[in-house]
């Protein structure tokens, strides 16, 4: 039976992707609470208080899309689908998209084992990575 | 080299992880449920037209409310609890407890944002 990783000393395991990923989704997990908590304050500021109920709040913080508050009182769409804002939801898709499909590769990991297998995976998973980011970009841009 | 397990499914399946074994299954469970139902959201909204909207109006229902908010509190929640264990290695000695606290925050939280749900959905 191979050495498992766990076996060796800290310094022996070094900086390869698996751990640089590891880092990544509970950095990118904190830049998702800041995204979020921007979202809210900056709906608050744009007269959410008045306009919105806390759900669609909500909606916007999860993604400060302005298509989330058509449904709402808000007056001034222009203001909510500002060039700042879809530079915010971008980057939160950007870190979202990232944050997910390798988090579904953590799980499709468990149950793949064959090394040609997990390469198929990371394959697919790139690509679908890749696409959702264009598609999002567009539906934010083009909204 | 492949991974090898010495543990049987039957075994698996018996293993009791109480709490910890929870928070790990329904932290899983709900990122799933992220990944896809966000996934098929991003897809419609793209598509547009009848098709577009008819997948959409099916996120404004109710009991998918109430599901999918599952989903992001406890992902939200149990991550931070994750990744403060994580970056401070410390606090693994105490997961159980933090476990317990996650809980405490959830489910207040999650319960009175079903019940606002409900509300809404019944018009009161």
């Amino acid at each position: 039976m191979a050495v498992k990783s766990r076996n060796l000393s800290l310094n022996k395991r070094g900086l390869n992707f698996e751990m640089l990923m590891w880092i990544f989704t509970r950095l990118s997990a904190l830049a998702m609470y800041a995204f979020i908590l921007f979202g809210l304050i900056g709906a608050l500021i744009m007269g959410a208080r008045t306009q919105m109920n806390f759900a669609d709040i909500m909606r916007w913080a999860f993604m400060p899309n302005v298509t989330h508050v058509q449904n709402t009182n808000v007056s001034n769409f222009a203001l909510w689908a500002s060039p700042f804002w879809k530079v915010i939801a971008s980057g939160l898709l950007l870190v979202a998209v990232a944050h997910g499909v390798h988090g579904l590769v953590v799980i499709a990991d468990d149950y793949l084992a064959a090394p040609r297998a997990r390469q198929i995976v990371r394959i697919i998973s790139i690509v679908f990575m890749l696409a959702m980011i264009v598609i999002g970009a567009y539906v934010i841009w083009s909204s | 080299m492949a991974l090898k397990r010495n543990v049987s499914l039957a075994t698996a399946l018996r293993y009791k992880g109480q709490g910890p074994m929870l928070t790990y299954f329904l932290h899983r469970f709900s990122g799933l449920g992220m990944a896809i139902f966000i996934t098929i959201h991003i897809l419609a909204s793209f598509v547009g037209g009848k098709s577009g909207v008819f997948v959409n109006s099916i996120y404004e229902n109710w009991l998918f409310q109430i599901f999918i908010f599952f989903c992001v509190m406890f992902h939200a929640i149990n991550g931070m609890r994750i990744t403060i264990q994580d970056l401070w290695p410390k606090a693994i000695k105490y997961e159980r407890e933090a476990i317990w606290v996650e809980w405490v925050i959830f489910l207040p939280l999650y319960l009175i944002s079903v019940l606002v749900i409900l509300r809404t959905a019944m018009g009161v």
